[in-house]
């Protein structure tokens, strides 16, 4: 064996759950065994590593020998020994083992900015982060540019906001840093509570240090010395990781007083969810962070001005803010050059349900749906034939399978009844029954509905009734008119933006799959053979 | 119920947060972490140390979802009900589950206090639905009948 051996192990949320921690323990194991330890000397190094995206082929292992990259997939600890002994001592990489055309395939089309060190870099360890080019955005913009600047290179890139509303990243700061106030604060949302949605997870325990680092750079433009991340409690993993980067940013003085020696003070505190799904509304976001029950209140007066203890707060998403150390580094016109005109950049997605390759992507503003599912998600699970896209979460809608071509970004997924939502991407296919699902979104918003305005707290609960009674087979005459009547009253009239758009789901699952509901109320009869009630097996 | 709250314990929660604004959340927090659940008997404590009404405890209490307000199974068996989950068969999963059991909708925890079942909106490893977490261990893509052997087990090892 000649050279540096690095390996690295994927520890994402797939990765662990497929067992990741105890193939890094064989490998330790296996490096320690005499013949073996002598033979590598200390050239050789395990990394566990952030989430490497192909969620579905997980234990993902990348053996990196000089340079030369093979990883592995669907790893068990069985294997190990086989992989020391083969491709670290002799140079031989197991082949039947590694990856295949299928992975290649998966990120042929994807474009890494936000991801691109995850899964490259040890999450815990902020020299990894530092080597890889990591800090020194923050010494950019704190050492030579003034906050205005910085401002103008973010509002030049066209960054827009991750979370899903897509306001411009820039702009929000402007108006922030232009409020009168000596206190102001920096929160980051990573409340990721869209079922179906992982990428804010994947980040945060993948390289939350670049989340660290796009606060301190929104700090120092909008004149801030106090920042929060409020992070899902049903998250642990990541607010371990979070609390270790941030211990170790405040170590190397990158957070705390005085940093860098520029006479900047800012330091971040965690502030962890209870569950809540209406947490992620950034009016709400900020009651709660302030120890009360987390309600919205009516906007304008826009966070930017008066946020949390009713000072001037800039509230981003997780990504959003992952997106900034690259920007700095890399300048506005790489940035813009990336994406559509209205929609600069890359997305991160959470692929899953019916297809095949379900996992992590960040891809190009503007790619197609079909590229995703067909040429990254390599297609639907058993040849089956795909019925819709969901985006958006609870709040977003379906999209069916003949909008195929329609581009993924903000406008267009707006245009065709949809959001971009923050990325959760789920993909149904024909087994699938349209009018359970919207039933189950609904189920989801009308229980996590704060109950503030009676539109959301009242409507929802009168729309589930409607969709309990279609599925027990026991629907009326009139009843999808009804849906689509209070759906748009609700759309119309609900204080914030969950129960805004609550009924989305509903009302895109009545315009494009009109006859399953009429299947279900005229017919008695479930056509995927979901709904229990209206099944012809049914014993 | 009905064993004593040691307010000890409590008291060391609190003292660091005394007076100080916009932290209840963080608190209940904590004081579920140390008793597991939060007994209505801390309530007008955690209250009066941080100087406001019982009833404002209660509002939060009652707002979050992952606040209990009742005591807790030993062994917790959370099934996720995320998309991804669901349209892989999530309510089948929580069927047999509930069965097995002898938990009703709407009841969370057995009469014996071995055993919670609680649901989760989304575990953020929609790679491997259906999931099924066991004392906070993800066992992915699982299926009904390994679902009722795993608990099976555990009830042999808790001897029910």
């Amino acid at each position: 064996m000649k050279g540096d051996v690095k390996i690295k192990v994927c520890m994402g949320p797939g990765g662990i759950a497929e067992g990741a921690a105890d193939i890094i323990e064989s490998f330790n194991k296996e490096l320690n065994t005499t013949g073996v330890k002598t033979a590598i000397e200390n050239r050789c190094s395990v990394h566990k590593v952030g989430c490497l995206g192909f969620c579905a082929k997980d234990v993902l292992v990348d053996i990196i020998i000089n340079g030369n990259k093979t990883t592995y997939e669907q790893v068990k600890t069985g294997m190990v020994s086989r992989i020391v002994k083969e491709h670290i001592l002799k140079g031989n990489p197991v082949k039947e083992w590694a990856v295949g055309e299928e992975y290649h395939n998966f990120h042929k089309k994807q474009v890494k900015v936000v991801l691109s060190d995850c899964g490259e870099i040890d999450p815990e360890d902020i020299n990894a982060y530092i080597e890889v080019g990591g800090y020194e955005a923050t010494r950019k913009t704190l050492t030579s540019m003034t906050p205005e600047e910085t401002i103008l290179v973010i509002k030049e890139s066209g960054l827009r906001g991750r979370g899903g509303a897509g306001f411009p990243t820039g702009l929000k700061w402007e108006i922030c840093r232009k409020k009168q106030g000596e206190q102001k604060y920096v929160i980051c949302n990573a409340d990721e509570g869209d079922p179906g949605a992982f990428m804010d997870r994947a980040v945060i325990e993948g390289n939350p240090h670049s989340v660290i680092e796009g606060m301190i750079i929104g700090a120092y433009a909008i004149g801030a010395n106090k920042g929060y991340v409020y992070i899902r409690a049903e998250y642990p993993l990541a607010l371990k990781r979070l609390i270790k980067a941030l211990s170790q940013a405040r170590e190397y003085g990158f957070i705390g007083n005085n940093i860098l020696e520029t006479g900047f003070n800012f330091d971040i505190e965690t502030r962890l969810g209870a569950g809540a799904f209406v947490c992620g509304e950034e009016t709400a976001l900020i009651a709660s962070t302030e120890g009360k029950r987390g309600m919205p209140r009516a906007r304008p007066p826009f966070p930017a001005e008066r946020g949390l203890f009713g000072r001037p707060t800039v509230i981003n998403n997780v990504e959003t803010f992952a997106n900034i150390p690259y920007i700095i580094k890399r300048g506005s016109q790489w940035f813009s050059s990336l994406g559509t005109e209205k929609s600069r950049g890359t997305k991160t997605f959470s692929l899953s349900g019916k297809v095949r390759n379900s996992g992590l992507i960040e891809v190009p503003l503007g790619i197609s749906l079909r590229e995703i599912i067909y040429d990254i998600g390599g297609g639907i699970e058993g040849g089956r034939a795909l019925k819709a896209v969901q985006t958006g979460g609870p709040l977003g809608g379906f999209i069916p399978a003949g909008f195929l071509d329609a581009k993924v970004d903000y406008e267009s997924l707006a245009s065709i009844g949809s959001m971009m939502g923050s990325g959760g991407m789920v993909v149904l296919d024909e087994t699938d029954c349209m009018v359970d699902i919207a039933r189950f979104f609904l189920r989801f918003t009308q229980a996590e509905s704060c109950g503030k305005c009676t539109p959301c707290r009242v409507g929802t609960k009168v729309m589930l009734e409607i969709m309990d009674r279609i599925i027990r087979g026991e629907g009326r005459e009139g009843d999808i008119d009804l849906l689509i009547k209070l759906g748009t009253q609700i759309r119309g009239s609900a204080l914030c933006g969950l129960g805004k758009a609550c009924p989305t789901p509903v009302l895109t699952a009545v315009n494009h799959f009109r006859d399953e509901y009429e299947a279900h109320i005229k017919d008695g009869r479930c056509p995927s053979g979901v709904c229990e009630a209206l099944s012809k097996d049914e014993r | 119920m009905g064993e004593k709250i040691d307010l000890d314990r409590l008291d060391k929660i609190l003292s660091p947060y005394k007076n100080k604004r916009g932290v209840l959340v963080s608190v209940l927090q904590e004081v579920q972490e140390e008793f597991g659940w939060v007994p209505p008997e801390t309530v007008e404590h955690i209250a009066s140390a941080l100087k406001i009404f019982p009833s404002e405890v209660y509002g939060v209490l009652t707002f979050y979802s992952l606040f209990h307000l009742r005591p807790r199974g030993k062994d917790v068996i959370t099934v996720c009900t995320g998309t991804a989950c669901h349209i892989k068969g999530s309510e089948r999963l929580l069927n047999v589950l509930r069965k097995r059991l002898g938990l009703p909708e709407g009841k969370e925890t057995t009469a014996d206090r071995k055993f919670t079942i609680e649901e989760v909106a989304c575990e953020g490893t929609c790679s491997m639905a259906p999931l099924v977490l066991i004392n906070e261990r993800v066992c992915g893509k699982i299926s009904e009948d390994e679902l009722l052997s795993k608990i099976d087990k555990l009830k042999i090892e808790s001897g029910t």
